[in-house]
């Protein structure tokens, strides 16, 4: 039958996939070590975001609210009170869970949708960064750093790239893992139906809030634990690269240009960002940010002829020649 | 927090309300905008960054006066404004919402970075002795630059409101944002209308530019700072309303700077912001505008 | 007893009183047509009675039980579902992802819920276009869809509204037929019409409203021969079914 072959070749590349991905690291060197790194990690950011926006349909320009408070709680978690950086990378999830939570509930119970809801996520973040940078200005002016301890799984610092290549792998694999489980379950059918249609959902027996509490809580969650990874891949925090608005928006450009609402999408995308900032930096060289002008061409494109991402586009075209 | 002292708080209170004329004067495109194509530009910044930094070049380069270059940086805009929304906005006027905000941010990330690219992240200055003249009254000190920018702003609503009321364009352009289907049926080229007001509100956002480059730094992050007040003053006005944005921009320019008398460093912006979710959450409509359905 | 209870049921929108001390009863197992001039508050009516509206003053009472503050989907659970007026699919998810979210109301495995889901798809003629995308539907099956949806929640009343507008003949013949399908699996039915042919021969009882008040209720025999209702109608819609029937 057509569907079990279909399966049984999705298992099979899957599997391929997972075992090049893993045995690669042994083949390359540091920098594309770092590059594919970074792939995971904006694949594993943009799934995150995809779960409220791609499934929900909530479309946040504020997810560095929760990566800038994840990292900020693991670190100075660590920092003060000696907490293990992956139980801080826990408690820094919760906390994110816990402010995707309070931010749920308020604007999704007055009914804030659409650009207001992304704005209003703006916002919060944006305001998050200001009372960092104040915090910040008198005590840690320059950023605050993790003291080393060479390498050592348990403080979850490397000096070398390759064991934080597999931690993102893991973590990538877990959330595209989780996105897959949402999918196939009732929880997935709902959020869809939201994104499609709150009236008709609420008609139909779904509770809209409740769910949309629901996707941004995970969303929230593992968007958190990314800013403990990132804090410990550089060791070091400032309020721009844990609550700016680029972080925002490079997390939402992957799934968006990848294709939102599949499960692939953010990987995609993140791919052709990643690859695509490489590029821009070795041949244009420059000031720091210059990358975001391709990024900024790119989306304008995709949103123009290619509305639903990449994936989305396929799957369109797909459908159309399965018809014909 | 500290509490200050009442000159400190009267010069707040003037600088508030000058630089809350230049906020309307940013906002009020952005209103238009909204209001005819509801259409939330989130390149409208970067539209700004544009005016100033041709009133900036046109200075450095050919020596021309910024308050002059004002009939350069206005029908340049303009004619940006147009291409803008023919070839690229025009795309998505039927797509969903967020296609549109998405296409907006898309467009502001390759101005503001292309910007970047080209001229550095230097901080710029219009270095003109008189420009930084200020008059005192009082202990309250009156900047210069400030005033004009704010007459200009009082002006150019002035001239806005006018031209929408009585002017044959005006009405088509308020007929189409009331009315889509009546519009068309009277034989209102939408296509038309959509271009040129977004080309009005460009050449808005662009003036404002230009004045402001005569007190604030020229650089191309320049209009993301500015955008995010100008969405809460077209949100606290009403989106559509230019008299909203004009009492809008006013409001938020004195709570900011009052807020900034009170508290420390930074966290003037934070007020904003808090209107902003506020206003969001509780009064969407805004205070002069139509309240949502359902 | 009466399964569904509107009592004094009022609504005002600033100035303009849409429904206004609306007071009628649904017996269990009945077909209930709600007709009245176009503005005459018959779908302000549903969506008060569905929880999308508050009402301003009156009460709603389902199986006994006060719903009036109650939200949409705690309706729904409850048994009572409705169609909207213009349709509402999920337009870009399939067929049969469409009916499986109303399934999942009362059966939370997804393989269960394909299954109920592909039965109700059978039931309304839309099983061959399970997998195309709701969006893609012509009218007529976007109305069926719409109903498949309410029917996946397994309710005991379903709300109709308009549901064979737009309809060409031989598709609201159809539509008939499955309207007296699901009455005779023992869901009760209220029904706003505005084609007397469907509304006239489907209904066991009518309630005529205008201008938000009830003024008349009864068989749709007396009704059709109310001189307030004629009034209302202006004739001609009863005219035309009256001459079709004969």
């Amino acid at each position: 039958m057509r569907n079990n072959t279909e399966k049984t070749i999705q298992i099979l590349v899957t599997i391929a996939s997972g075992v090049f991905l893993l045995i690669l690291p042994r083949f390359i060197g540091g920098y594309f070590l770092n590059l594919i790194t970074m792939i995971f990690f904006f694949t594993y950011l943009g799934t995150a975001w995809n779960i409220l926006g791609g499934y929900a349909g909530q479309f946040s320009f504020g997810h560095a609210a929760f990566f800038g408070m994840g990292a900020f709680t693991s670190t100075l978690l660590q920092i003060h009170l000696g907490v293990n950086p992956w139980i801080g990378m826990f408690l820094g999830g919760i906390v994110g869970l816990l402010l995707g939570l309070f931010i749920g509930s308020l604007t999704f119970r007055y009914g804030l949708r659409g650009p207001y809801f992304a704005l209003a996520m703006l916002a919060v973040a944006e305001m998050l960064r200001l009372l960092a940078v104040e915090w910040m200005a008198v005590e840690y002016p320059l950023g605050i750093t993790i003291p080393l301890k060479g390498d050592s799984l348990f403080y979850f610092q490397f000096t070398k790239k390759m064991p934080y290549y597999y931690i993102m792998f893991a973590m990538m694999v877990i959330s595209l893992y989780l996105t897959r489980f949402i999918e196939n379950r009732r929880i997935g059918s709902y959020f869809k139906a939201i994104r499609e249609n709150e009236n008709a959902a609420d008609a139909i027996g779904v509770n809209v809030f409740k769910y949309k509490l629901i996707a941004m809580g995970i969303s929230a969650f593992l968007t958190a634990a990314g800013g403990t990874f990132y804090a410990q891949y550089y060791l070091t925090i400032e309020e721009e690269s844990s609550f700016g608005t680029s972080v925002s928006i490079e997390v939402l450009l992957g799934p968006i240009i990848g294709g939102a609402g599949t499960v692939f999408g953010p990987m995609v995308g993140a791919a052709i960002l990643e690859i695509l900032s490489e590029g821009t930096r070795n041949f244009l060289g420059g000031y720091s940010g210059v990358h975001l002008m391709v990024y900024g061409a790119i989306l304008v494109v995709v949103i123009i002829f290619l509305p639903n991402g990449i994936l989305g586009g396929l799957q369109t075209a797909f459908r159309k020649l399965s018809k014909a | 927090m500290s509490l200050p002292g009442l000159p400190l708080l009267l010069q707040s209170i003037v600088s508030g309300i000058l630089m809350g004329g230049v906020y309307s004067l940013i906002a009020i495109g952005l209103t238009l905008i909204f209001g005819v194509m509801r259409i939330i530009n989130f390149a409208h910044g970067s539209f700004m960054m544009l005016g100033m930094f041709t009133t900036y070049w046109l200075f450095i380069l050919l020596g021309i006066h910024p308050y002059l270059s004002l009939l350069i940086s206005i029908p340049v805009l303009f004619v940006f404004g147009l291409f803008v929304e023919r070839f690229l906005i025009a795309q998505v006027l039927n797509a969903p919402e967020y296609n549109q905000l998405l296409l907006t941010l898309g467009i502001s990330l390759f101005i503001e970075n292309f910007a970047l690219f080209l001229w550095s992240p230097n901080f710029r200055t219009l270095d003109i002795g008189y420009l930084k003249k200020a008059a005192t009254v009082g202990t309250v000190m009156i900047s210069f630059p400030k005033v004009i920018a704010f007459l200009f702003a009082i002006l150019l609503t002035g001239l806005l409101y006018y031209f929408l009321k009585n002017t044959d364009l005006g009405k088509a352009i308020r007929a189409s944002s009331e009315e889509k289907e009546g519009a068309l049926t009277v034989g209102i080229n939408l296509k038309r209308i959509y271009y040129v007001a977004f080309g009005i509100g460009t050449a808005c956002v662009g003036a404002a530019g230009t004045l402001t480059a005569t007190f604030f730094y020229v650089n191309p992050h320049v209009g993301g700072i500015f955008v995010i007040t100008a969405f809460v003053v077209v949100v606290l006005g009403g989106m559509g309303n230019i008299i909203g944005a004009l009492v809008g921009g006013i409001i938020i320019g004195l709570a900011e700077s009052v807020g900034a008398a009170f508290l420390p460093g930074q966290l003037k912006q934070f007020i904003i912001y808090f209107i902003f979710i506020l206003v969001l959450l509780f009064k969407p409509e805004g205070l002069f505008g139509r309240s949502r359905e359902e | 007893m009466a399964l569904l209870e509107v009592k004094g049921l009022t609504k005002t929108f600033g100035g303009l009183t849409a429904v206004n001390d609306l007071s009628f009863e649904l017996k269990k197992g009945e077909i209930l047509g709600i007709i009245g001039p176009n503005g005459a508050g018959k779908t302000t009516l549903f969506n008060l009675i569905t929880g999308f509206y508050h009402p301003s003053a009156g009460t709603v009472f389902f199986k006994g039980e006060k719903i009036t503050g109650l939200r949409p989907y705690q309706i729904c659970k409850q048994g009572l579902a409705r169609t909207f007026q213009i349709a509402q699919p999920f337009a870009n998810l399939t067929v049969l992802e469409n009916v499986k979210i109303g399934a999942y109301s009362r059966i939370p495995s997804n393989k269960e819920a394909t299954q109920e889901a592909l039965r109700i798809l059978e039931t309304v003629g839309l099983h061959e276009k399970r997998n195309d995308l709701a969006s893609a539907l012509p009218v007529g099956h976007r109305k069926s869809l719409e109903l498949a949806k309410a029917l996946a929640t397994r309710p005991e009343v379903i709300l109709l509204d308009e549901v064979v507008a737009g309809l060409n003949s031989k598709e609201v013949d159809g539509m008939i037929v499955h309207i007296n399908k699901i009455q005779k699996q023992g869901i009760t039915i209220l029904l706003i019409e505005h084609v007397m042919k469907a509304i006239m021969s489907l209904s066991n009882r009518i309630v005529v409203i205008h201008y938000g008040r009830k003024i008349a209720e009864g068989l749709p025999e007396e009704v059709s021969k109310d001189t307030k209702v004629i009034e209302a109608y202006l004739g001609e819609e009863y005219i035309l079914a009256k001459n079709r029937r004969t």
